[in-house]
């Protein structure tokens, strides 16, 4: 346990430092709530306030933006730095390692959390969540999941240059179809159909239900997040990779 | 018992046999260096003793313990110098060696291992902001931290300005005082001919030489004389260079020449060296 918060604290340096993926992961999903909520109008959009519903939306794209693209490209640069590698040599538990960095991400999304619900909540008079203990459970499988996939993608991309736009690749269109900004009804029906698959769309009926008096959890939503997890976890233990690209070693 | 032992060892990449057969052996408390030319396998080698890569076929022991199934108690024993530095750009050279030091079970004091290598004020310089060289002496302090029984040193004094090879070099003869073991390998034949207790001389995955640096020494002239007459190069290898030298210098002044480029050369590791791994074409 000590040397599990002995690398969390690193983790934790290394993230605030790192500016620019501070800005994009912490900042960017905060200032887009504020942003976007202050230009959508007071129709009520899928039965609640637009701005609870934007609340809800950038409350998924917070997760999916710290989980998934900030800890796959991280784990990317890393990797072809040689930097997973020199961890490796240590007597440091590669598990221990990686549950290290999902913790440092997990504490991030944790914060940004509260920042959008003060900010939806108080500025743009959004409702309070009617069960925060089911949306703390929401977000911390949604991260899980996303911290799966995350992981899981870094075997698609071969180079640190590329990280960036395979991940914002996948997650932008996600987080648009999975309807972060505008309501699916809205959608075309092949957008929608697509949107059935995604794992965001189902993190957001999780959210949602834990805004909305009355509204409980979904099995179906809890089990596609699940499933989509699982999936990544499958990947991510069979092929994630420590070295930079095969062949690529020394100078 | 040995640091090292390995015999046998093969490895191949994409079909292609980079190491054929390689046998040798390090005993505690050795400074053994691995020697050869660019793509002889040393990196390989190396980093099939540190349980990165697995072979193919050979038997390996390292402090006893078979690497490809070793874990992590078998890393809290080693330390590792990579061929290429990889140390997180956003730390300082403080944090990230307390950093290492956390992850062994008895390290030395990261205050003392940064003295050591000669970074003390760079202690709170960001690592980004390092020099190669100075980068380089970061990874032997992340090597030493652990406080290992046996390192391994990837051309670990590459990038290094003339002072700080000394010191890196007075630094591994300290371990070695302090019983440790040290497999490293370079392209400075000075350096293993000064450090090494034993060097193995690799050429394109086999081993053409062994032994004590005076060892591979001898066997050979000890030293040449060269000189040219009418623009041809003379070249003379003896061992009673002052006979042969009083000889010719007599010879010279008799005649009213000037022997023109007279150099006298004690053979080095780098003759022997170089004499091994030449190409078969010649
Ligand atoms: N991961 C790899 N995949 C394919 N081939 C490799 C790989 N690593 C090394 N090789 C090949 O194996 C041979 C030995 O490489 P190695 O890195 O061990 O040489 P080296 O002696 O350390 O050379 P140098 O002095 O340049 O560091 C080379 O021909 C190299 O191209
Ligand atoms: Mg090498």
């Amino acid at each position: 346990m000590r040397l599990f918060l002995h690398e969390l604290r690193a983790q934790q340096r290394l993230f605030w430092r790192n500016r620019e993926a501070a800005f994009f992961s912490f900042v960017f999903p905060i200032l887009l709530l504020a942003l976007v909520g202050s230009v959508y109008g007071d129709e009520p959009i899928e039965g609640v306030s637009a701005a609870t519903f934007i609340l809800i939306g950038l409350l998924g794209y917070g997760v999916a933006a710290n989980a998934f693209a900030g800890l796959a490209i991280t784990l990317v640069v890393r990797r072809e730095a040689g930097l997973l590698k020199r961890v490796r040599g240590t007597p440091l538990e590669p598990g221990m390692y990686l549950a290290a960095v999902i913790a440092s991400t997990v504490t991030v999304i944790a914060l940004q959390v509260v920042a959008q619900l003060l900010l939806g909540v108080y500025l743009l008079d959004a409702d309070w969540p009617e069960r925060p203990a089911s949306l703390a459970f929401a977000v911390l499988l949604g991260a899980a999941a996303f911290a799966a996939l995350g992981i899981a993608v870094t075997t698609l991309v071969r180079t640190a240059e590329g990280s960036s736009a395979v991940v914002n690749a996948i997650y932008l269109p996600m987080a648009f179809i999975s309807g972060v900004f505008f309501s699916r009804e809205d959608m075309p029906a092949f957008l929608e159909a697509l949107s059935d698959v995604l794992p965001l769309t189902y993190l957001l009926a999780l959210i949602r239900a834990a805004f909305v008096p009355g509204e409980a959890f979904e099995a179906s939503s809890v089990a596609a997040v699940v499933l989509w997890g699982l999936l990544g976890l499958v990947v991510a233990v069979r092929m994630f990779r420590w070295e930079p690209r095969e062949g690529m070693t020394g100078a | 018992m040995s640091a090292i032992a390995v015999s046998g060892l093969r490895k191949s990449y994409g079909g292609r046999e980079v190491l054929h057969a390689v046998s040798f052996t390090v005993e505690t408390g050795e400074v053994f260096a691995l020697l050869g030319p660019n793509g002889a396998g040393k990196t390989t080698t190396v980093e099939i003793l540190e349980g990165y890569r697995a072979r193919d076929d050979g038997d390996v022991q390292v402090l006893g313990e078979d690497p490809g199934r070793a874990g992590s108690s078998y890393r809290a024993r080693i330390g590792i110098v990579l061929q290429s530095s990889a140390v997180y750009p956003l730390l300082s050279v403080q944090e990230i060696v307390a950093l290492f030091a956390g992850y062994y079970p008895s390290p030395r004091r990261p205050d003392e291992v940064i003295e050591l290598v000669g970074l003390g004020l760079q202690r709170d310089a960001r690592v980004r902001t390092l020099s190669g060289g100075q980068l380089r002496r970061l990874d032997l302090a992340l090597a030493l931290v652990g406080d290992p029984e046996l390192v391994f040193l990837d051309e670990p004094t590459t990038g290094f300005d003339p002072a700080a090879r000394r010191q890196a070099w007075e630094t591994i003869r300290d371990l070695r005082s302090l019983g440790k073991s040290i497999l490293l390998t370079t392209h400075y034949m000075e350096e293993a001919q000064r450090l090494a207790d034993r060097v193995a001389i690799l050429r394109a995955g086999e081993i053409v030489g062994t032994g004590s640096p005076r060892e591979l020494l001898s066997g050979h002239a000890s030293v040449e004389i060269r000189y040219r007459r009418n623009g041809s190069e003379v070249v003379l290898a003896t061992e009673e260079p002052t006979r042969v030298l009083h000889e010719l210098t007599a010879q010279a002044l008799a005649d009213g020449v000037e022997l023109e480029g007279l150099e006298v050369h004690r053979r080095t590791l780098e003759d022997v060296y170089l004499d091994l791994t030449r190409e078969e074409a010649e």
